[in-house]
């Protein structure tokens, strides 16, 4: 089970802030657990929709689509980031 | 040293400075830049402005990018000090200041510093305007605009 955390608006449209999820298959990627939580539908379909902006960080680290994700992962998304 | 913060209260930044270079030999250039909250963005008034962060992945990411910047300058010292949570109009964000023996390189990766957190630190802001919150959806552009030209 990878730990997922949503930030900023992200976080309010899905309504969730931190969550445990059983990644799909072995060998899981961001694109593959993304692919998973679209099938929830509705604001989940609606905000990994293709074309949407997002971010994603795997450990602490900027992630891409590409990056593997274990079930001992820490897995974050989140709009761009706006600070300063 | 990097010397990196992120916290919810209020910072004095004459009195972060002073403490880096006080009683210094070493040091003969500091450059430093305090971000302010405006009262207005996009046209509208801002009353408040709420700022989230990643607690764990903001600060490593501050840390390298000042490491980043000590690794490609000769600095002494530099330091990040970022607010998290309600901050008003007027209120100080950010400081960032950076401590070299000269002040091509102070000034430099003051900047640089800067524009690597706008573009990469894991923050992100929450306007309250008179018609409601929202997020903000992109920074403004760090390119220097000469006087009398639109904002």
């Amino acid at each position: 089970m990878a730990s997922v955390l949503y930030f900023a608006s992200l976080r309010e449209r899905l309504g969730v802030s931190r969550e445990t999820v059983a990644l799909p298959v072995a060998d899981a990627t961001v694109a593959t657990l993304v692919s998973a939580l679209q099938e929830r539908g509705g604001a989940w379909e609606d905000a990994f929709r293709p074309g949407a902006v997002w971010r994603v960080a795997v450990n602490q680290q900027m992630a891409s689509t590409d990056t593997p994700v274990g079930p001992e992962d820490e897995v974050a998304f989140f709009p761009p980031v706006t600070g300063g | 040293m990097n010397h990196v913060r992120v916290q919810e209260a209020a910072f004095d930044a004459g009195a972060e400075i002073a403490a880096l270079t006080a009683g210094r030999r070493d040091v003969g250039a500091v450059a430093t830049f305090l971000g302010v909250v405006r009262d207005r963005n996009d046209g509208d008034a801002v009353g408040r402005m709420t700022l989230e962060h990643y607690p764990g992945m903001t600060e490593r990411h501050l840390e390298a990018i000042c490491a980043e910047a000590s690794a490609r300058w000769s600095l002494l010292d530099t330091l990040v000090i970022h607010r998290v949570g309600l901050v008003l109009p007027g209120d100080p964000i950010v400081l960032v200041a950076a401590w070299s023996a000269h002040r091509a390189e102070a000034f430099t990766a003051c900047r640089q510093i800067m524009e690597d957190l706008k573009s990469r630190a894991p923050f992100w802001k929450k306007e309250t305007t008179t018609d409601g919150e929202r997020w903000v959806a992109r920074n403004t552009s760090g390119a220097v605009r000469e006087a009398g030209q639109d904002e």
